[in-house]
């Protein structure tokens, strides 16, 4: 009851007569946009700055990277100059890291190895995603057997343990060097970005927008460069994102059993492996590469679910 | 219907599906026949509706017709000529006068183009347009389906989806089509937008001389914008008369079942007494009924119902039904 | 049979949802009330707050997106939902009231059969042991008409149409007796065929259980000859409100109008154009002190681009919000009513 006095109260204010013409639509208000412009990556964009996990993710991963592309020169040692005078020493003024068993500058060594870690990650990675989405565009694209033939194939390739192709690998060339590995480690890695994609570009081909294109007499070729391949660009941006640990990891792995680089060269995994014989004693020498190899690593997983969740369309408002 | 006038037609009709059939495999020797021998003359400027619940197979019949989907068998003429094996450049030329307007307004504009680019796609496969000419004829289009011209560099999902309906009706106008199939194309929107949809296609139609095959489920909707309306279920086309004629002297039982079934705005209309309810629901496509496919829900099945499918023959001039008791 | 008693008051419902571009007002005060085993429709277009206000009662919108302002008052059978625990709130849904929405597949769990799914609620609900509970739960398949109901218990929900499943829906929501059932576009995704049929169901099982229903829906058909009253909503406020005959027959809002004559009517032949509203309904994100219908509206007037106008009783249930009440305003003619029924 309430209500309803009030209502009748704010009736009472006396209206002119002249509010009471009808004036009708105004047809050119119709229409007019009230929320300003965006695209898609901007929207993206405005998404993934607003978490923070992320941000704070990629601002770490530009630091390291800023550092393992200047760091060596920043220590003013070579990695790989051997000083006598200097062996196991903590970190100090002098050595920020401190030395390893030869004398070598740890600061020096950690950024020179992040180069080798980094190169794994983001050429196998990047390799990976070119040849997966290619072989995972054509299955299906071409779908029936084409797709059937070549999903099996996938399917055999994913069984093979990627341990035993780089031990083959590195017994025929018979060479440990960093190329091999990224051969050793691409030849399986694009495998699941091939998966990734076909299942999206299946999915996009029965999409409507892919049909009209198709009833408008749109050519194959250009259908997946129009529709198909910027449909799926956000998908392979975030597979990338997440498979680059995954590299890392298995790099650092391959080197800290012996399989991977071999000296001077040096990369974290390896480091690793060097520190591990005197970790009782010189702590700090596992410590460093540790300390980058797991901040990379989350990094990237963390950068990755950023990206996951700024770039999926359906989360869009 | 003067004004419907296109160019000196080469046939009586634009568009013939001869004995249509569109199979789709669904596991090992099992075959969902979505369409089976549909037969269907599309006149010059007219607008036939397909009706039918989900599942009867109009969606596919109409992308069949325009070649979207390859047919199993059958025949599709175009003004006269056999189009169901073109390839190429013929194939082309056909696609550019036939066009489809989808359902879902969300999935049927590429989320990652612009309008104007939208818009563009067809020109730039059938004609070669300067840049100033393609901007200038995206304005247009726009303008004929009542947007801004604003709206051309903007992105899909910034529109509501009555815009969104208004851009794909722009795409499939952009080549210049005779013939548009219009899939469904107000289910997705509020009632308020369908009317205008609605309202923009029927001018479209009068000022182009477009012809329509408008498929929905809404039999009221169907009824306002159609001259024929065709009833499918499962797969086959059941009844095929006149709009008059579907909505007050409907022969079919499964027709007339559809009519009664439409809820009326009014609440002193008593439905319940002349409704005919139709028990159970639609037979999985998978194995339809042995004879005629609608004899499982049927109040009027006999024994023949089962043994012999009743074929489409005309009962009246322009009134086709497939039922044996209109024999 | 009848009674007059209040299961369900709403009072000053204000709902938003907190999104990146702001607060977006879905619902800006809403108030109705609801009697025992009385109809009530919501109609609207999407956006219109129909659904969301629907959900607010059982509150079942997820914070911290989504926020019941603390001004609003929901208050059933004597008991403000609004203060109610966790634990409060898991047993008032299901036993006093129950919701039905528009895609069955997605509120049965597909997992489990949808005996067992019924079983669960009464199980817990009405403390039956598992016995009891599977004959009550076949009971309440044969209720709805489901054919074979003693074997369909043990199916899972994929095994069963569209329609089939809607019906388990109803029948899960009304194993518990609820006193109010909400239906939220409980025949949207249905053929219309199956449309009549449920409908059909939800009318025999209004008499029989004598429940209360809120029919949530935007098709005007649906509604005509199903609900007692009907609400006709807008931008997150009821426009008008009346009897479904009041709606019908003798509706004032121009908006009432518009949904009423967008629709081609049954038998009416003539190809003439559909009355089309121009436009968009307002983005919610913005304030509208004005009438949230005014920039659509044909008898739009100064006053209406200015203030907001108070709801207006024509007769004790009927009311409308619309400055064409006001004893200043000109008087029009609803258009809907020239093209007859």
């Amino acid at each position: 009851m309430t209500a309803e006095n009030k209502r009748n109260e704010a009736m009472m204010p006396d209206i002119p007569d002249e509010k009471f013409t009808i004036i009708g639509i105004d047809e050119n208000a119709g229409e007019v946009l009230a929320r300003k412009r965006i695209s898609y990556w901007q929207d993206a964009w405005r998404r993934f700055r607003e978490n923070k996990i992320a941000l704070v993710a990629a601002v770490i991963l530009i630091v390291m990277i800023f550092f393992i592309i200047f760091g060596p020169m920043i220590s003013g040692y070579e990695f790989e100059e051997i000083d006598n005078t200097a062996i196991n020493q903590g970190p100090s003024a002098k050595h920020w890291f401190g030395t390893d068993n030869l004398g070598r500058d740890l600061f020096a060594r950690v950024w020179q190895a992040g180069r080798v870690s980094l190169i794994i990650g983001l050429v196998g990675a990047f390799v990976a995603s070119i040849v997966g989405s290619i072989y995972g565009g054509i299955a299906a694209y071409f779908g029936g057997v084409v797709d059937d033939i070549m999903m099996r194939i996938v399917e055999i390739l994913l069984s093979v343990p990627y341990l035993l192709i780089v031990i083959l690998i590195s017994v025929i060339t018979d060479s440990k060097s960093l190329g091999t590995m990224l051969v050793a480690l691409t030849l399986t890695g694009w495998c699941g970005i091939a998966r990734i994609v076909r299942g999206q570009m299946l999915q996009l081909k029965s999409q409507e927008f892919v049909l009209a294109a198709n009833a408008l007499g749109v050519s194959p070729i250009r259908i997946i460069l129009k529709h198909m391949i910027p449909n799926t660009m956000s998908l392979i941006i975030v597979a990338i994102t997440f498979d680059i640990p995954g590299y890392i990891f298995s790099e650092a792995f391959l080197s800290y059993v012996g399989l991977g680089i071999q000296a001077p060269q040096t990369s974290w995994g390896a480091l690793c492996a060097a520190a591990q014989q005197n970790f009782m004693f010189y702590p700090y020498q596992l410590l460093f590469p540790g300390i980058m190899i797991a901040l990379t690593m989350l990094s990237f997983t963390l950068l990755g679910d950023g990206l996951r969740d700024a770039l999926d369309p359906k989360q869009r408002k | 219907m003067e004004e419907k006038m296109g160019k000196a037609p080469n046939s009586e009709y634009i568009l013939e599906a001869v004995d249509l059939c569109k199979y789709f495999k669904a596991g090992r020797k099992q075959y969902v026949k979505a369409v089976d021998h549909v037969n269907i003359r599309m006149r010059h400027g007219e607008t036939l509706g397909l009706v039918g619940e989900s599942g009867c197979g109009k969606t596919t019949t109409g992308r069949t017709m325009i070649r979207l989907y390859e047919p199993t068998s059958g025949k599709i003429l175009f003004e006269g000529q056999d189009i169901s094996k073109l390839k190429g450049k013929e194939l082309l030329h056909f696609k550019k006068n036939v066009q489809i307007i989808f359902q879902d307004p969300y999935a049927s504009l590429d989320p990652r183009m612009t309008i104007g680019e939208i818009i563009s796609e067809g020109m730039d496969v059938h004609m070669k347009l300067s840049e100033e000419e393609k901007e200038k004829r995206v304005n247009d289009l726009l303008r004929k389906v009542g947007l801004n011209t604003e709206y051309a560099n903007r992105f899909a999902h910034e529109l509501s989806g009555g815009q969104r309906q208004r851009i794909g009706i722009a795409r499939a106008l952009a080549v210049e089509p005779k013939f548009i199939v219009c899939d469904e194309p107000i289910s997705a929107l509020d009632v308020s937008i369908q009317a205008q949809v609605v309202n923009l296609l029927m001018k479209l139609q009068r000022e182009m001389g477009l012809t329509y095959l408008f498929i929905s489920h809404d039999l009221s909707m169907i009824q306002h914008i159609s001259d024929r309306v065709g009833v499918m279920y499962l797969g086959s086309i059941v009844e095929l008369a006149p709009e008059k004629t579907i909505y007050s002297a409907s022969k079919h039982p499964y027709t007339q079942a559809l009519i009664s079934a439409i809820p009326v705005a009014d609440p002193e209309a008593d439905t319940e007494k002349d409704r005919i309810k139709l028990e159970g629901e639609v037979p999985s496509p998978l194995n339809p009924p042995s004879g005629c496919k609608f004899r499982t829900r049927c109040r009027y099945a006999t024994e023949r119902c089962a043994a012999e499918a009743p074929v489409l023959r005309e009962v009246e001039p322009d009134h086709f039904v497939a039922c044996h008791l209109c024999e | 049979m009848e009674t007059n008693e209040k299961i369900l008051e709403v009072e000053n419902l204000h709902v938003s949802f907190h999104t990146y571009a702001g607060e977006v007002k879905a619902v800006r005060g809403v108030d109705f009330e609801l009697k025992r085993g009385e109809t009530l429709a919501f109609v609207g277009e999407s956006g219109c707050g129909k659904s969301v206000t629907a959900k607010s009662i059982m509150r079942l919108l997820k914070p911290p997106v989504a926020e019941i302002k603390p001004e609003s008052r929901i208050i059933c059978n004597g008991r403000d939902v609004m203060k109610m625990t966790g634990k409060e709130l898991y047993a008032f849904r299901g036993d006093e009231i129950s919701m039905i929405f528009q895609d069955p597949m997605t509120s049965l769990n597909p997992t489990m059969k949808v005996g067992k799914q019924i079983m669960e609620s009464l199980m817990l609900h009405r403390n039956m042991n598992k016995k009891e509970a599977r004959e009550e739960a076949v009971r309440m398949l044969k209720m709805v008409n489901i054919p074979g109901a003693e074997k369909r218990v043990d199916n899972y929900p994929h095994e069963m149409s569209g329609g089939m499943r809607q019906r388990v829906m109803i029948a899960m929501a009304l194993a518990c007796n609820p006193k109010i059932l909400i239906a939220d576009e409980p025949t949207t995704a249905l053929d219309v065929t199956i449309q009549a049929q449920i409908m059909d169901l939800m009318r025999e099982l209004k008499e029989k259980m004598n429940t209360a229903i809120i029919l949530v829906t935007h098709d005007l058909g649906v509604v005509a000859n199903f609900a007692d009253r009907i609400q006709v909503m807008y931008a997150g406020q009821i426009l008008e409100r009346g009897t479904a005959k009041e709606i019908f027959y003798e509706s004032r809002h121009p908006y009432t109008w518009a949904l009423l004559s967008s629709v081609p009517k049954k038998g009416n032949e003539s190809k003439e154009e559909l009355y089309a509203l121009k436009g968009t309904p307002p983005d919610l994100i913005l304030p509208l002190n004005e009438c949230p219908f005014a920039s659509r509206c044909e008898y739009c007037m100064g006053i209406c681009k200015e203030q907001n106008p108070m709801e207006t009783s024509i007769t004790d249930t009927h009311k409308v919000s619309c400055w064409l009440m006001h004893p200043k305003a000109p008087k029009v003619k609803s258009f809907y009513d020239r093209e007859g029924r």
